[in-house]
């Protein structure tokens, strides 16, 4: 589907990380600024990173301007994504709620419902019983610990397939001229007078004026190679798949509170999030208590899958932000851009955000959407807080 | 999952333990003269290396009391326990041989482990 080339030794750009932001950020370099010259430089193999790892939803729900304007660009790219890289990305608008268990996130929720429609993202608010109406597996007995109040739902919203979505990247970049070495790690960057000179790799030195790093839980592994300090800190993040069952759960159900997310694949598995572990770790693997936790809110909320048995778990490595919004900014060196800090919800952005960073990275300037997301928004404190709708809480 | 070992109590799980984030973060004692990028590095920056990391532990539902732990954060090898206000002992590990690499043993990340010409299969 793509060719497998040796590394050039040099080019116009190249991309560290070949995950879905990655890859996203390479084809729109190419298709959009005409940098066919560049690569895409994977350590393992493409998509086998947080790309294989995450729960696939798609959404836009987020409560301030700066975070809706850049998820909602994403999720306009998803709607036409398919079509676009001729690939089926079984994308799924089957709509996304938010659940509330208390007075006092009912209230937030319902802020959040009247900020997206202010910024044209479609959102409503549910009581309990329309809650019933839409997904009638879950349990809204006033009963349980935390009773199911209302939610929020966007239709829009959804999930898609993440191999499908990587291969339909990796292939439309190939394509155009853009090499994908996988099996290559870059281990040092190069510079002179401040300005990027090329990486070091696994795989001999590539001499290139702009770097840009996708990376995820390993940003500050590689901004460390330039000593930079990042906001961010790397945590282990759980999900888990079921044995697959006949349809049950029509949408994704998503809870703050008792903090759980599930939707169910298209092969039938109900496919499962935790929350993160709370110290910092790079070994993809949590903790026990972090799934019984989630589990037993999960059985609370959906009785019939009590029974269920878990066919696989996993963990991927998440690179949070102290505001819970990403990192897509030019650095104080020259050449070196970071698109990271998507912490426990990249995926849904990726479209948009290798749209705004090959922009950022090409023109180096920042995208108007990418510009509030820049790194000195520390140092101002311009900060986008968006932890209650960051959903996995961090 | 690890056992962590309580320098007030012994060995418990980490369930029953908190994590304060890195250890050795002094607050500025001159706040008062700092510019917003000092005051943004003391708030917001924090070291996130995969290897060697000194960090804080509240053992929440056992004595309560804070204290200072050495772990390897490529492999979550538990290298020293210490107490608050005591210096990091000097200590051993094996750490990844490339940067964003994985140590030979104890990494959770064999799946993208890179398998080097030099390396036995």
């Amino acid at each position: 589907m793509w060719r497998n080339p040796e590394p050039k030794p040099g080019y116009d750009a190249v991309v560290i990380g070949g995950g879905g932001h990655g890859l996203a950020t390479a084809y729109y370099l190419a298709k959009e600024h005409g940098m066919t010259n560049i690569a895409v430089i994977e350590k393992g193999w493409i998509g086998g990173g947080n790309s294989g790892r995450n729960t696939t939803i798609i959404r836009s729900n987020y409560l301030f301007d700066e975070s809706a304007a850049i998820y909602n660009h994403a999720l306009q790219l998803w709607t036409t994504l398919g079509r676009e890289l001729n690939y089926n990305i079984m994308m799924s608008h089957r709509g996304v709620l938010n659940l509330a268990h208390d007075e006092g996130e009912g209230r937030g929720l319902k802020r959040r419902v009247e900020a997206n429609r202010l910024n044209g993202v479609d959102s409503e608010w549910l009581d309990a019983k329309q809650v019933k109406e839409f997904c009638p597996v879950i349990n809204i007995s006033q009963d349980i610990r935390y009773p199911v109040l209302g939610a929020t739902l966007q239709r829009s919203g959804g999930t898609n397939r993440h191999d499908a979505v990587v291969w339909g990247y990796a292939r439309a970049c190939s394509a155009m001229g853009v090499d994908i070495i996988q099996q290559c790690e870059v281990t040092g960057i190069k510079t002179a007078k401040g300005a990027v000179t090329g990486v070091e790799t696994t795989r001999g030195f590539i001499k290139t004026p702009k770097v840009a790093c996708v990376t995820a839980g390993h940003t500050s592994v590689i901004a460390s190679m330039l000593d930079i300090k990042l906001p961010i800190q790397s945590h282990p993040l759980q999900a888990l798949v079921s044995e697959p069952i006949k349809p049950l759960v029509p949408c994704v159900i998503m809870s703050n509170a008792v903090h759980v997310y599930c939707s169910q694949s298209d092969k039938g598995e109900l496919v499962i999030g935790a929350g993160i572990d709370a110290h910092t770790s790079y070994t993809q693997r949590g903790s026990m208590d972090i799934i019984e936790h989630q589990m037993a809110s999960l059985c609370e909320l959906l009785p019939p899958v009590a029974r269920l048995r878990m066919m696989r778990q996993w963990g991927g490595i998440v690179d949070t932000c102290p505001d819970a919004s990403p990192i897509i900014s030019k650095t104080p060196v020259k050449g070196f851009y970071i698109n990271g800090g998507w912490g426990t919800g990249g995926w849904k952005a990726t479209p948009g955000s290798g749209h705004v960073f090959a922009w950022t990275v090409a023109k180096d300037d920042p995208h108007p959407i990418a510009a509030p997301f820049a790194l000195d928004r520390f140092h101002s404190g311009a900060l986008v807080a968006e932890h209650g709708a960051a959903a996995v809480a961090h | 999952m690890f056992l962590i070992t309580c320098p007030y109590c012994g060995t418990r799980d980490q369930s029953e333990f908190s994590n304060a984030g890195e250890a050795h973060v002094a607050r500025p004692a001159n706040g008062e003269e700092l510019t917003d990028e000092q005051w943004a590095d003391f708030v917001f920056l924090r070291n996130n290396p995969k290897g060697l990391f000194a960090e804080r532990w509240v053992h929440t539902a056992g004595c309560r009391r804070f204290f200072n732990m050495l772990r390897n954060t490529a492999t979550d090898e538990i290298l020293a326990v210490y107490e608050i206000g005591a210096k990091p002992p000097k200590v051993t590990t094996v750490e990844p041989a490339t940067p964003s690499g994985e140590a030979p043993i104890g990494s959770g990340n064999d799946a993208v482990k890179v398998m080097r010409p030099e390396e036995p299969k």
